[in-house]
């Protein structure tokens, strides 16, 4: 390792130490939250600030070391706040349907059950 | 002097990401239903990739940057499949 003034490697600690807490703070979340819906927040601090923190301190410290602008960290980071959100969008999606569908399966079976005495309250699959 | 707050900083954020990796994976075992598991790999991989590029400032080398790429081109195709596959049931239709 190249011989680094204190001041930077003090910033660099600080930032790598920073975002890993975040990172870790995220994945708290996500063991400590009670429900999905809840827990598809929590990972979000790792990918855009702890991720964000690491991948500076990545490109200021290949920068300083060879003397010339690198970059390619940037790509990273970009390609990281893209897709996070998609991939969220996604599952989130895809959870809502399977809820919804297990209601309306729930529903049909109380009708279904229930049908000689009291007429269905709910009328199956009325919306969608 | 210096070296020594840089190399034991990395240390110490290389152990935070571990505990990280292992609350996700805890999630990953434990998840009631399959988007909690699908959601824990995510952040699984996520995390994955930041260990590795404090990895690469560890040892100054630029191996670990292109593994860390890799692994965030591979998480994200992954995750949409899957969250394809809970939605549909098949992935390719």
């Amino acid at each position: 390792m190249a011989d680094l003034p204190l001041w930077f490697s003090v910033l660099l600690s600080a930032c790598v130490l920073l975002g890993a807490a975040l990172t870790l703070a995220g994945c708290f979340g996500l063991i400590r939250l009670d429900s999905f819906y809840l827990r598809m927040h929590a990972p979000t601090m790792g990918t855009s600030m702890g991720g964000g923190l690491i991948l500076l301190t990545s490109a200021l410290f290949f920068s300083f070391t060879e003397g010339r602008v690198v970059l390619p960290e940037i790509a990273i980071f970009a390609f990281m706040s893209i897709t996070t959100p998609i991939t969220l969008m996604l599952l989130a999606r895809a959870t809502l349907f399977r809820d919804r569908l297990q209601q309306q399966l729930d529903a049909k079976e109380d009708a279904s059950l229930g049908s000689d005495s009291n007429p269905p309250a709910v009328p199956p699959a009325a919306d969608r | 002097m210096s070296e020594a707050i840089l190399s034991w900083s990395l240390l110490a954020a290389q152990l935070m990401l571990a505990l990280a990796m292992l609350m996700a994976l805890y999630r990953m075992v434990r998840g009631p239903r399959a988007q909690d598991r699908i959601l824990a790999l995510d952040a699984l991989y996520v995390v994955a990739l930041l260990l590795l590029i404090t990895q690469g400032v560890r040892t100054a080398s630029h191996i670990y940057f292109e593994l860390a790429m890799l692994i965030g081109l591979l998480g994200f195709v992954g995750t949409v499949a899957l969250a394809k596959f809970l939605m549909r049931g098949e992935v390719i239709e």
